[in-house]
């Protein structure tokens, strides 16, 4: 196999050239891993909207106590779609996305290993989304007479049996979430056969770019997380289809069965949103502290650690169902273990930070508060670890507020950050930096004052999934608090919305390399032409585009 | 359409792995972990029926039709190495000799099916015996009838021609598929027919 042709879509000179339906169509029917990358990322950011509005929906009702803005039923279907969204349509597509752009354009490669089924993997994702919002449409069998799922987004059994869920809006989303998970282990076969297949010349495990070495880890996680999901998926469709027990409490099934499948999903899936993340901050942060990466192997093998410890924890999510004392301890001592390798991470951030020429730029910016929050999210997790602590916290606000100091504090900071940091490469213009730091000012604020607060009432005893409470509980400042930094933080994405559009069209052009940062990408054009690289790259360090520009003083001497 | 010749260097393949087999190997994880789900509730599920009929009443061990299926890796074996020395004619004769055992296999479960619906009266909704088992068996069944399918089309190639020693590599992931759903059986096997019996 020494010569291979590979048809490349003649897209990015019909973009320029042809009429609208061309473009449209050379976008459809697309296998560059940039275009797909793209459309997850553009696909991804409408629904992390969609669910963003959903969510302030559930904040207006909870601003203050007896609030009839929304109905019971319908705040139901807020929290099942803004989790379910969430989880499976914003982030793990836009971080898939970003997988598919950069890390072919990090190991120097022309395109993923499996470019059709990258495409296959993209069109059954988001055909996964329309199913699920297509409940709100057809939910209930009839055209326009739908609902949303309401089941919570781990839909614990058996409320998702037919007895007590009829209709067809358990089944869109059961169906949608399966598409969803067979993309997802599409993708990350792809992701694994491009990182140990396609990497350029002298690029070996030990130079790869700790992002590409993160997603590696990230897509064996979602090839074993993501499976048991799918297969519990499809034991739950048999169940309303074929009239199958696996959940039918009522002929002897185990609801508690459910719990346990779904959770050793629901835990290892914490990780695989947030490796990209630690991805991310691990590509950003020495840029902008102009020093290389401390402690590169710690890195790496601290990451395929965390893989290793999430996949057992799940049932420290299931403290409260009832395990024996053993169980207890175990789920306790293991959930305590994931802080070790964290930990390592963290600190080789700080040593990497520290002494460093740091440039305090948005994607900087974003990636400190990371840093911070995500650290303050850590130790909330180790207190609820503890199942003596969660059993008193289960299902309370407490809750809510320690994994939205993950979900949005670490992720979705992290995603910001990286917005900024590799949007000029994807569209060739600078974002606006004055706009930037509105955008992280007020989100900053905004995050703080809703997810900081959020932990009292959870403390005061405030659960979960409650549309409405009495005056005389004492929660409503604290809510009223809540609800007002979630609208600063829709403010402050509204904003980052105008500066993407506007700096599409108006901002500064880029160049190749406006960061002046070290890895492939930013060696070849902004954007990157169809085929990415004219010449094949020869990387001899960890930081090929250092060694070009310091011949004197180049990574490879110390090799 | 335009197209761009990529050269790929002769030391490359000798450094980093075919993309064939990491793919594959990949979706094995994947599939293993699925099977492991199923097995679980199998496990999970025996002796906790309050009414019949249980697996001791009915199910018999498929001795032959496993040893068909399990031989069958053996075949397909040979087959790689055939294809892999340019032997095409031999090559056609082993891979038809696994998918034939491949059939006769998927037949031994169809004809138990038939047997347990018909005779014993036991469907997917009768019991939770019912339940895991034809969901475990079927999602084998399953992955055998795919794996079934692919041998068809390169037997189809392999008949006309088009099929080249060159080719020696794609069917090697092909058959690693194969030795998958085989190793499979015998998970499934113990857990179905020994364990649950």
């Amino acid at each position: 196999m020494s010569e291979t042709t590979i048809p490349i879509p003649s897209g990015a000179v019909a973009s320029e050239r042809g009429t609208y339906l061309e473009t449209i169509h050379s976008w459809i029917v697309t296998v560059d891993h940039k275009k797909l990358g793209i459309m997850y990322i553009v696909y991804a950011l409408l629904f992390l909207v969609i669910a963003g509005v959903e969510a302030l929906l559930m904040r207006i009702q909870l601003s203050a106590p007896n609030l009839h803005f929304l109905s019971p039923q319908t705040f139901n279907r807020m929290f099942t779609m803004h989790g379910t969204t969430m989880v499976f349509l914003v982030g793990m597509m836009i971080l898939f996305g970003f997988g598919n752009y950069l890390i072919p354009l990090m190991i120097g490669a022309r395109d993923m290993a499996f470019p059709r089924l990258n495409a296959f993997s993209f069109w059954l994702s988001a055909f996964a989304g329309m199913l699920l919002y297509f409940s709100f449409i057809g939910g209930s069998g009839l055209p326009g007479t739908g609902t949303a799922p309401d089941v919570g987004w781990f839909a614990y059994a058996p409320l998702t049996e037919r007895a007590f869920s009829p209709g067809h809006t358990i089944d869109y989303w059961t169906v949608a979430i399966l598409a969803n998970g067979i993309g997802s282990i599409g993708t990350s076969i792809n992701i694994l056969a491009t990182v140990f297949c396609m990497r350029c010349k002298g690029m070996t495990l030990m130079r790869l770019p700790l992002l590409a070495w993160i997603y590696a880890t990230m897509s064996f996680l979602t090839l074993v997380a993501i499976s048991p999901l799918t297969a519990a998926q499809a034991m739950l469709m048999m169940d309303r289809y074929l009239g199958a027990h696996f959940f039918d409490t009522q002929a002897g099934g185990s609801a508690i069965l459910w719990a346990h499948f779904f959770w050793i999903f629901g835990h290892p899936e914490v990780y695989v949103l947030v490796l990209p993340a630690f991805g991310f901050a691990n590509e950003i942060i020495p840029v902008f502290s102009r020093k290389a990466i401390f402690g590169y192997p710690a890195m790496v093998a601290a990451s395929v650690g965390i893989a290793f410890i999430s996949l057992s924890v799940w049932a420290h999510h299931m403290f409260t169902i009832g395990m024996t004392s053993y169980g207890n301890a175990f789920f306790t001592l293991s959930t305590m273990l994931v802080s070790v390798p964290t930990g390592i991470k963290i600190f080789n951030w700080l040593a990497t930070l520290w002494g460093g020429r740091i440039r305090f730029q948005t994607p900087m910016l974003f990636a400190i508060g990371f840093l911070f929050q995500f650290l303050i999210a850590g130790l909330t997790g180790i207190m609820l670890s503890i199942s003596a602590w969660d059993w008193q916290l289960h299902n309370t606000y407490f809750v809510v507020a320690h994994f939205h100091y993950v979900l949005v504090g670490a992720i979705i900071f992290m995603i910001f950050s990286a917005l900024y940091y590799w949007y000029p490469k994807m569209t060739g213009r600078m974002l606006d930096e004055r706009m930037g730091k509105w955008h992280f000012w007020l989100m900053v604020i905004g995050f703080h004052m809703t997810f900081d607060l959020m932990h009292i009432p959870g403390l005061l005893g405030m659960p979960r999934w409650i549309y409405t409470y009495g005056a005389d509980r004492g929660w409503g400042t604290l809510n009223m608090l809540v609800s007002i930094g979630g609208g600063i933080q829709g403010i402050a994405i509204l904003l980052f919305v105008i500066n993407m559009v506007w700096s599409y069209f108006k901002g500064p052009h880029a160049g190749p390399d406006p960061w002046d940062a070290w890895t492939l990408e930013w060696s070849t054009a902004s954007p990157p032409p169809v085929y990415n690289f004219a010449r094949e790259p020869v990387v001899e360090s960890r930081r090929p585009l250092w060694d070009l520009k310091h011949p004197e003083d180049p990574d490879s001497a110390f090799d | 359409m335009s197209s761009a010749a990529i050269q790929h260097g002769q030391g490359e393949q000798e450094w980093q792995p075919s993309k064939g087999v990491i793919g594959m190997t990949c979706l094995i994880i994947a599939e293993s972990a699925i099977f492991t789900i199923f097995v679980v509730a199998y496990l999970f599920y025996i002796g906790r029926d309050t009414s019949g009929p249980t697996p001791k009443q009915v199910l018999e061990v498929p001795w032959f039709y496993s040893v068909c299926l399990l031989s069958s890796s053996l075949f397909i074996v040979l087959a790689e190495h055939a294809i892999e020395h340019g032997k095409m004619l031999a090559f056609r004769v082993w891979w038809l000799v696994t998918m034939a055992l491949g059939a006769i296999f998927l037949y031994g479960t169809a004809a138990e099916w038939r047997k347990l619906i018909v005779e014993d009266h036991l469907t997917i909704s009768t019991n939770l015996f019912g339940t895991t088992y034809y969901a475990l068996v079927g999602l084998h069944a399953s992955h055998v009838i795919a794996g079934l399918l692919m041998m068809l089309v390169t037997a189809v190639f392999a008949l006309t021609g088009a099929l080249k020693p060159a080719h020696a590599k794609r069917v090697k992931v092909l058959a690693l598929y194969w030795h998958f759903v085989d190793a499979v059986w015998l998970v499934v096997f113990t857990v179905v027919y020994w364990i649950g019996r």
